[in-house]
Parts: structure tokens; C-alpha cells; sequence
């Protein structure tokens, strides 16, 4: 390589690599260390693992990771379920202008922020809010009903926040199936049913896990949906380590809770590409 | 003996455009017909018509003489060979094959034993378990066609399938896919915008225009006799004249080019009076060229040019002769006997051609 390339190609990749030391990698070896660090006395530390000890000896932590994961996995799966015929029909059954219009309407909600957006279901659910209201008022209900503050709530807001990325991947890999083959899958003989899951689905994969993956890393990560909509007793797992830092002023404990979140994340991730067949390679590529 | 199938009046309208103006045809059992016509032409409507993903706006379709009009195109006994094959490339070509099958619910060891028999009958044993993106062009072709032979339709549906491949490979498929349609025994209705391929395979062709069927018939039908100009003028290469009829003599006529050259044509029974306006067509190798006068006696166009342009195409070479007397110019097939070898740009010539080559149609006002 020339002298000149070699320059050009070490100033392109210098944002780039500044960006991820900088930000990613300084910050996590960072976390990693607070995380090993043990207070035996005032000023005074040790390096232990006696933070990941706590984690795992106190069920209420393990339980709240659990509650966690299985809830974000409830949310991806729910978005899955209401997005893939939305992407489909947007990819598939229209044209034209229609489906740019489809599309962005899709994605106007993300032109406000995640906050506005969450207040907007809380006018929607709370007491006094606009569902309780109209039920009083079609005198479907004595008073008012209160739905905010449960895990349905946090559900809907996670299934809400994160449509989008879910229809974007999905949208894009349906539209990259040509009519025709669909056609033939009807020509041949198969009905709805089967042409969905021998042709539709399986073309579509990469998108359903890179999707899927997304949808759960949001859900898992996320801190102000289950607050607002879930209140202070909604238990999840990102509240714990907030309250390590701040509430607490524990951030020994609070780096261990970031770190073992970021492992589990990842160990679940991995799984479910084990589980069904696809590589990371393929569904980010 | 009822045919494999049957258009009545087949119509479809677009909004106020008529996409297939009541096309009426009949495929016999067996037979390789094809569809010829320009991109436009309202084929690739009738294909999909026939297949069931349109709906005719009026008319009747029959397979077997019964009317499939009610059927749905997954229960219809018609399968297609899409332009791009549409093989599904999430399956191995054992599954692609064995996709149908595994529709009407046969068995595991009977799906495996006929797809094996169908991959040995397009010439690729053993390929069952490579991927859809591993195969050739031609091979894709041939796995594409055993897909749905393996369901044994009553007639399978071809949609310019060899558009996508190199011009050597679209020869050899020409050829093989007339022999895989002999060894299948099916009917095959064709459908291509490339004369070669039309003529080359077709027991019957039609050719399309505008949404109508212009003639019916075969290769040699529309390519000596064709019944309308816009056959002449699609099917094969043709100098083309326009001008006005000044003497009519039984089947003979002579007419006056718009560009002032006289002609002599036949009508081929058609009507046409003197004083109409009429397109006379000349295949390029129905001329005779020649360096003497004299050896053109025999016929009764006699034209002296020079030539302008040699255009060199192997075996289908052609010279362009602009006539002396400047009425127009001339496309002559080149002889490949070699007394011609010598023509270069500037060169005089003389050229010749009998009435009876010169196909004339009344013109349509344009």
C-alpha cells in the first residue's frame, strides 16, 4: 500500500476508532474495574468479587434480571406478532405512493422523544385519563379505573416504543422477495398457510432475528418506559442499577449489576441464534 | 378430441384501456404454443389469466374443456415457469422439486423417489441437495421446469423464461426445451417478445398485438403468408414501401413508392383498388444481387444502387444498397457463395426480386 493510502486510510478510521475507545471501550474497562472493587473501610478497597456475589446470593436481584428477560422477550415476541403483517402489508400489498406514506406514518411517533411519546399513553391510561373516561362516560364503569402502574402498561409502552425497529428490518427483507416467488409458491399448489411458512417466514428470517434482537437489547435496556408507565414498583432491572449509582451512592455494586446486564443480554442473544439457525453475520450483513 | 385449453373471448380491461381485446384460441393436447409479441402487447396478461392471478373481465377459460374461471390458481391444473424462474432460493433444489408434491400431501419416500426421477429427466442426477444459487443459469432453467413437471399439469405456462440468459446458453435452451416438452408430453403455451424463440420451438404461434391476435398459425405460415403487416413487419426482417396502387392485374399490382419508385407486388387475395394507399414488404434474402444486369432478367423489380453500408453478421450478412435513381435504399441479404466477397462501401450493383416476394397490405392510416 501507498504511503498517501495508508495515511487516508488511518484518518477515515480515526473517528471511528476514537468513537469506540473513547465511548465503548474505555467506559465498559472502567465499569469492569469499580466493578471489582470491594470497600473494606473508608477509602479503602480491595479487588473481590464479592459485588457479583451479592447478585447472585440475593433472590431479589436475580429474580428482578429474570422478570427482566422474560418480560422483554414477551414484549419482543408481541412486537414480532403485530409488525409482521404491518411490514408485510406495507412491503408487499401496496405500491407507490400509498406505501411511503404507510411507512412514515410509522414513523412519525419517532419524531418526538421517547419521554413525550411515553407521557402521551399516560394521558391515555391513568385514572383521569382519556380510556377511563370514555368508559365512565359509555357508563361501562361505576368509577375510575386505574390502568397505569402494571405490567400490561410497561407491555404496551415497550411494544409501542420499539415497533419501529422491528418494521424497518422487516419491511426491508419482505420487499427483497420478489412477487413472483410468492406466486409460485401459490402456482404450486400452497395455500396461504403454507406458502407464510415455507416461503414468507424463512426468506424473511434475517430480518425477524436482527429485528427480534434489537426489539429485546431496547427492551432490556430500557429505563423509561417501565418507570413511568410501570411507577416505582415495577421492578426492572435497569431501576436497580440507577439506584445503585444514585440512590445508593454504591456504584461498586451498581458496575457489577451493568456488567452481569450486559453479559446475560448477550449469553440470551446468542442463544436464541443458536436456537434458530442464523448467524450474526447473516442478519446484519 | 377436446383441446388442452381454451380461450373464448377472452377480454381484460384496465380501467377504459383494453389490455386483451376477445382473444379466441385453442391448444391441442401436447402441443408447444407460443405467444409472440411486443413488450405491451397484452401476452403476459393472457399468461396470467390462464395461471388465475387475474381475473378475465369477461370470456372463458377451458383446460381440459372444463371451465377453470371459478378455480383457484393454487387448485388449478396449470403451472407457470416465471420470467425469473422464481425458484425458492430458502430451499435446496430437492425441496424446490418436491415443493408441489409435498402440497397434496404425499408421502416422504414417494415425494423423494419422483423428484429423483424428475431431476434424472432434465439430465442433473444427484444436484438434489445444492442450493438454488449454486446452479447455472441453464440449470436453474431445467430445475425450474421439473418443478412443475413433477405435478403433471395439463399445461404448463412459460413467461419468457430464457430472457435472462446469454445469448449461447438461450440457443442450447431453445432446443432442449423443445426436447424436455416432447419427452413431458405436455402442452407448453410460450410466451416471448423474441421471434427466434417463437419460431425455432412453436408448433403453433401467435402473434399479438395491441391486445388482439393478429394471425394465427405456424412458423412458416407467418413467415411466408403473413396475413396482416404488422406480422410482416414483426415476425422476420422486411424492406418495407409505402405508396398508391396504379395498376391492379388479378393477383398482381403495381404501385408507386411515396419516395417515387415503382414496385410490383402481389396481394395474396387481399382487397386493395387502384389509387389505395398500400405497404408492400420485401424479405432481405428474397433479393438476388448481382454485378451484371442481365442475370436479374427473370425478374420483374430491377433496381441499379450502389452500395452504402456493409453490415457484417457472419452467416446473416447484409449489404444496404441506396438506388441510383434516389429512391430510397435497400437491405440484401449477402450471398455467403463468395463471388460477393469483394463488395465494399461504393461499390455498383444491381439487384432484383419477383412480384410474387413482395407482400402487399392495404395501409392503415397512421
Amino acid at each position: 500500500m501507498r504511503a498517501e493510502a495508508k495515511l487516508g486510510l488511518a484518518l477515515l478510521l480515526t473517528p471511528l476508532l476514537m468513537w469506540l475507545s473513547l465511548l465503548i471501550f474505555i467506559p465498559h474497562v472502567d465499569v469492569f474495574l469499580v466493578s471489582l472493587r470491594e470497600r473494606v473501610g473508608v477509602g479503602q478497597y480491595q479487588i473481590s468479587f464479592a459485588n457479583y456475589l451479592t447478585f447472585f446470593q440475593e433472590p431479589l436481584y436475580l429474580w428482578t434480571f429474570l422478570r427482566t428477560a422474560v418480560m422483554s422477550s414477551l414484549a419482543t415476541l408481541m412486537t414480532l406478532i403485530i409488525a409482521f403483517p404491518v411490514s408485510y402489508y406495507i412491503a408487499k400489498m401496496i405500491k407507490g405512493r400509498a406505501q411511503s406514506a404507510l411507512f412514515l406514518l410509522c414513523l412519525v411517533p419517532f419524531w418526538v422523544s421517547e419521554l413525550v411519546r411515553t407521557f402521551g399513553w399516560m394521558i391515555l391510561l391513568r385514572e383521569t385519563g382519556v380510556i377511563s373516561n370514555v368508559l365512565q362516560y359509555l357508563g361501562l364503569v361505576d368509577g375510575p379505573v386505574e390502568m397505569l402502574y402494571n405490567d400490561g402498561a410497561i407491555m404496551i409502552g415497550l411494544v409501542y416504543t420499539s415497533m419501529l425497529f422491528m418494521v424497518v428490518p422487516l419491511v426491508t427483507t419482505l420487499e427483497s422477495l420478489p412477487d413472483e416467488v410468492i406466486e409460485a409458491g401459490y402456482d404450486l399448489g400452497g395455500n396461504g398457510v403454507s406458502v407464510l411458512r415455507e416461503i414468507i417466514i424463512p426468506h424473511a428470517m434475517p430480518g425477524i432475528v436482527s429485528g427480534c434482537i434489537v426489539v429485546f437489547m431496547l427492551s432490556l435496556g430500557n429505563y423509561l418506559t417501565p418507570t413511568m408507565l410501570g411507577g416505582k414498583e415495577s421492578l426492572w432491572f435497569t431501576e436497580l442499577i440507577y439506584s445503585q449509582f444514585i440512590v445508593r451512592f454504591n456504584w461498586e455494586l451498581g458496575a457489577a449489576f451493568g456488567f452481569m446486564l450486559l453479559i446475560l443480554s448477550s449469553a440470551i442473544v446468542w442463544g436464541m441464534l443458536k436456537l434458530t439457525g442464523q448467524s450474526l453475520e447473516k442478519t446484519m450483513g | 378430441m377436446t383441446a388442452d385449453l381454451e380461450c373464448i373471448d377472452l377480454e381484460k380491461r384496465f380501467g377504459d384501456t383494453v389490455a386483451v381485446d376477445r382473444v379466441s384460441f385453442s391448444v391441442p393436447q401436447g402441443s408447444f404454443f407460443s405467444i409472440l409479441g411486443p413488450s405491451g402487447c397484452g401476452k403476459t396478461t393472457i399468461m396470467r389469466m390462464i395461471a388465475g392471478f387475474l381475473d378475465p373481465s369477461d370470456g372463458d377459460i377451458l383446460i381440459k374443456g372444463k371451465s377453470v374461471l371459478d378455480v383457484a390458481p393454487n387448485k388449478r391444473p396449470v403451472n407457470m415457469v416465471f420470467q425469473h424462474l422464481a425458484l425458492f432460493p430458502m430451499m435446496n433444489i430437492a425441496d424446490n422439486i418436491g415443493y408441489g408434491l409435498r402440497r397434496t400431501g404425499m408421502g416422504k419416500a414417494d415425494i423423494n423417489r419422483k423428484v429423483d426421477e424428475a431431476l434424472d429427466r432434465i439430465g442433473l442426477p444427484g444436484i438434489g441437495q445444492r442450493k438454488v444459487d449454486e446452479l447455472s443459469g441453464g440449470q436453474k432453467q431445467r430445475v425450474a421446469i421439473a418443478r412443475c413437471m413433477v405435478l403433471e399439469p395439463d399445461v404448463l405456462l412459460l413467461d419468457e423464461p430464457l430472457g435472462a440468459l446469454d445469448l449461447k446458453l438461450r440457443e442450447r435452451m431453445k432446443v432442449e426445451l423443445k426436447a424436455l416438452q416432447s419427452a413431458f408430453d405436455t402442452t407448453f403455451v410460450y410466451i416471448t417478445h423474441d421471434q427466434s424463440e417463437a419460431l425455432v420451438m412453436s408448433d403453433n404461434i401467435a402473434v399479438m398485438n395491441e391486445g388482439r391476435f393478429e394471425q394465427v398459425g405456424t412458423a412458416r405460415d407467418l413467415y411466408y403468408r403473413p396475413d396482416t403487416a404488422f406480422v410482416a413487419g414483426f415476425v422476420g426482417d422486411s424492406n418495407r414501401w409505402r405508396g398508391r396502387v396504379t395498376k391492379l392485374d388479378g393477383q398482381d399490382l403495381e404501385l408507386l413508392s411515396d419516395t417515387g419508385m415503382p414496385l410490383r407486388g402481389a396481394i395474396q387475395g387481399r382487397t386493395l383498388n387502384v389509387g389505395d394507399m398500400a405497404d408492400v414488404f420485401v424479405r432481405p434474402e428474397a433479393i438476388k444481387i448481382a454485378h451484371v444486369k442481365g442475370e436479374l432478367s427473370q425478374f420483374d423489380n430491377q433496381l441499379s444502387g450502389t452500395v452504402t453500408s456493409l453490415l457484417f453478421n457472419g452467416a446473416a450478412s447484409r449489404v444496404i444498397i441506396a438506388s441510383d435513381t434516389g429512391h430510397g435504399e435497400v437491405e440484401v441479404n449477402l450471398p455467403q457463395s463468395g463471388e460477393f466477397a469483394d463488395l465494399v462501401k461504393g461499390s455498383e450493383v444491381h439487384i432484383g426480386w419477383g412480384s410474387d416476394q413482395g407482400n402487399c397490405f392495404a395501409a392503415e392510416a397512421s
